[in-house]
């Protein structure tokens, strides 16, 4: 132990790169399947193509903010339901609380992008300057051509991998073939290059340089998963217990008895993408990406040991291992009343908004009357109010609707359209494709109407037959 | 910072201050958070270099780029007025007449017209068009000097009984009970007979004959008025100075006339036609007759 008076108080930390090792195993084979279908989603989707006819995109997923709807596959959704939006924004948050009660941060550990983008680009690094001690010998070389090449090449690539991630993102909000045309000609809207260029900078540094730092610094996320893992929940653990005291396999094979399982390899420590040592116990570096497991069970086998040694296990199967109990399967630890609970708010929230989905009317109408004037009287003495209709056709074709009076006896309508001398009790505006169609519509009811109230009645009058109504006021003299 | 030391439990160092027994770990931060605290700051001291910053004794610093908000609004402003230039344009170079073949020249002029509307003409005619007494409602069908678009222009842009404007609508109705035209008794029995007109009140075979000489050389014989002169039309619902016996005979002893301003002078005609067609799309607009007696008669003189 050193002694106090030799201890520097450093306010600041150097910060150190993480080299990891290359490692193989089941983990990492699966790490590679989840980087692989999550960023083929991510670059691939916008360039699904889905026929929804000629009034609407052929984009599968579209958010489309110039004309305010948000298109994914057969769902489109309007401004005024958003609310769909939202439940699947809660529907993620509480699916992440449902993976990090039974498995802890395995959203940290195979999907977050961060994660997946850190991963990209140590796999680059990797790939340019070869394995661990290859690159930590090329960090601490001095700056000489050959470095600066090297660096030079690396970087590049970053900068490569990071415009081609900000310019995916934009593609999610214009129709993807037509804004790479635009965005290469120059053609593209100010804030498409903007876009691209800030998500640039931010993968290029979080993903290149920062990497590990976002997680134990910036992201809120670590910090919330802690109060939301407990005893229960599966995590990358060293057995202590079986492993202890470490020491070397030639110091092991001497006196099997003085120690534990671990041979003191630092393999574990070796592969970490975030540079622990899982060791020390759970900590707030670990992302839980269970390499150190792969690495640690390969060992295991070299030396003939049984595999395990790190492993995903909860807390309280770790304390009833410790105390000589028989290990559980990891899978039993996923049910739980705990985990079901999450699983059924989560089901039950998708579940209705499916039926939501496949419920919502097509066709809509809603009434304002006209305030300034109340109503207006005609000098043959009948009298006239004005209300603004606004007719809504969701479906993506032009559709016929026909508007009703129901109620408000001897009365007729007209709009500026059609003219007074065609007033009728009925009229059949065509609502454009996919839109909101307002209308003025003139009542006019005979002389000496009272003040009542009536319905405009709306139903659309092609093959899909759906109907609306809306209730409104008829005003009249000595109504107020 | 003598009681610097390593704790146990963690094998973490001290930072060496001790507070009733409670000391602080020394856990550093990274450095390139301290290296992001100092760009904030060179980025703060270019921003109020740049922009608006410093509160001085009058007014503010104006920054090295001289943005301000009025600025900024100014620009905006300019610039959607640019954007609205080719579609004024063309509402300019088009006769009004015209206007409602081009539905979407006409819902720019009734969208343009309602604005200028909320300037220039709210005073009177109120926010909804709907007038007060002796103001006119222009959402009715019911027109003075005609309700087609060319004679609602011709009525802006002349406007009533303007002063020294020979173009003007105008028309002078006899007070009769004041100048001792008629006796009040006579004026009473005109009342009677008008309100008969519209189905109201009780005529009288001498109200009757006294509206024949003296009134329906301008109303009409039906009292159905006459827009060439400025004539109300009396057999209808809509009364400008009120339906009752007692403002009718007022009206027919010493009769008010309303007054508007010409607007030729004071905006430019594509805001007076953008009026015309708003108060026109109001609901009780007429179409516009080739040989419309009221526009070609007013256009004479």
């Amino acid at each position: 132990m050193r002694h106090p008076d030799t201890i520097d108080v450093s306010l600041y930390e150097k910060h150190q790169t993480v080299h990891n090792k290359r490692i193989d195993g089941p983990f990492r084979r699966f790490k590679w399947l989840v980087m692989a279908v999550t960023l083929a989603i991510y670059y691939g989707t916008p360039w699904i193509r889905w026929d929804r006819g000629p009034y609407a995109p052929d984009q599968a997923v579209l958010i489309d903010l110039a004309h305010r709807r948000f298109y994914m596959f057969g769902i489109e959704i309007w401004p005024q339901e958003f609310y769909f939006v939202a439940g699947l924004l809660i529907m993620a948050g509480i699916g992440l609380f449902l993976l990090t009660s039974a498995v802890g941060r395995a959203w940290c550990g195979y999907s977050c992008p961060q994660t997946v983008w850190t991963d990209v680009y140590q796999h680059v690094d990797r790939f340019l300057d070869g394995d661990r001690n290859a690159r930590m010998r090329l960090d601490a070389a001095p700056w000489g051509p050959k470095k600066i090449a090297r660096r030079a090449l690396k970087w590049s690539i970053y900068l490569l991998i990071a415009f081609w991630t900000g310019g995916a993102w934009i593609m999610y909000f214009a129709d993807a073939p037509t804004l790479t045309h635009d965005f290469w000609t120059g053609h593209a809207a100010p804030v498409a290059y903007i876009t691209v260029a800030v998500l640039t900078a931010t993968t290029f540094i979080l993903g290149g340089f920062m990497r590990e730092q976002v997680c134990i610094y910036m992201c809120p996320w670590p910090r919330i998963q802690s109060a939301m893992m407990d005893e229960k929940s599966l995590t990358v653990t060293y057995k202590d217990w079986r492993g202890e005291p470490r020491g070397s396999f030639k110091k092991a094979q001497k006196s099997p008895q003085a120690f534990g399982d671990c041979i003191d390899c630092n393999m574990c420590v070796a592969v970490c993408p975030t540079g622990i040592d899982i060791r020390e116990g759970p900590q707030i570096g670990c992302i839980t990406c269970a390499l150190c497991i792969d690495a640690c069970d390969k060992v295991m086998a070299e030396v003939g040991r049984p595999r395990g040694l790190i492993d995903y296990i909860t807390l309280e199967d770790a304390e009833r291992e410790k105390a000589g109990g028989t290990p559980r399967p990891a899978w039993k630890a996923l049910l739980r009343p705990r985990t079901i609970a999450y699983f059924s708010v989560w089901a039950a929230i998708g579940l209705a908004m499916l039926f939501l989905l496949g419920t919502r009317s097509h066709t809509a109408i809603s009434a304002a009357p006209d305030r300034n004037p109340p109503y207006m009287l005609m000098s043959d003495g009948s009298v006239r109010n004005a209300y603004t209709l606004k007719l809504r056709n969701m479906e993506s074709r032009p559709r016929p609707m026909r508007i009703v009076l129901e109620g408000l006896p001897g009365a007729v309508m007209w709009t500026d359209e059609i003219g007074r001398h065609e007033a009728a009790r009925a009229l059949v505006p065509t609502v454009p494709a996919d839109s909101t169609l307002p209308l003025r519509v003139y009542v006019i009811a005979p002389p000496n109407t009272a003040g009542q109230d009536f319905e405009f009645d709306v139903t659309s009058v092609d093959e899909q037959v759906e109907m609306a109504e809306t209730e409104t006021r008829f005003t009249a003299p000595g109504d107020e | 910072m003598a009681n610097r030391r390593i704790d146990e439990p963690t094998g973490t160092s001290t930072v060496g201050h001790e507070w009733d027994g409670i000391e602080e770990l020394d856990t550093p931060m990274p450095r390139w958070w301290l290296w992001t605290f100092y760009a904030s700051i060179i980025f703060a001291v270019g921003y109020v270099i740049a922009y608006p910053a410093i509160p001085m004794v009058r007014k503010g610093t104006a920054g090295m780029l001289g943005w301000s908000s009025r600025g900024q609004l100014q620009h905006e402003v300019s610039e959607h007025q640019a954007a609205l230039a080719p579609m004024l344009a063309a509402i300019g170079s088009m006769a009004i007449e015209d206007l409602p073949n081009d539905p979407a020249r006409m819902r720019a002029a009734v969208s343009g017209g309602r604005a200028a509307f909320k300037v220039n003409c709210v005073q009177c005619h109120g926010a909804g068009a709907a007038g007060s007494k002796g103001y006119p409602n222009l959402n009715d069908d019911d027109w003075l000097w005609g309700g087609d678009l060319k004679a609602i222009e011709y009525t802006i842009t002349n406007g009533a009984r303007q002063p020294g404007d020979p173009q003007t609508r105008s028309s002078q109705m006899p007070a009769f009970g004041h100048d001792g035209i008629l006796t009040a008794a006579q004026v009473d029995q005109v009342a009677g007979h008008v309100l008969s007109l519209s189905g109201k009140g009780r005529d009288s075979a001498a109200g009757a004959q006294l509206f024949a000489q003296n009134c329906a050389i301008c109303h009409g014989a039906n009292g159905t008025g006459n827009r060439q002169f400025g004539a109300p039309n009396l057999a209808d619902a809509i009364w400008l100075y009120g339906g009752t016996r007692e403002d009718v005979a007022a009206q027919v002893t010493n009769p008010r006339h309303g007054a508007m301003p010409a607007w030729g002078g004071r905006l430019d005609p594509v805001t007076i036609k953008m009026l015309a067609a708003y108060v026109h799309s109001l609901g009780g607009g007429e179409d516009f007759v080739e040989a419309a007696p009221a526009a070609k008669a007013d256009a004479a003189p």
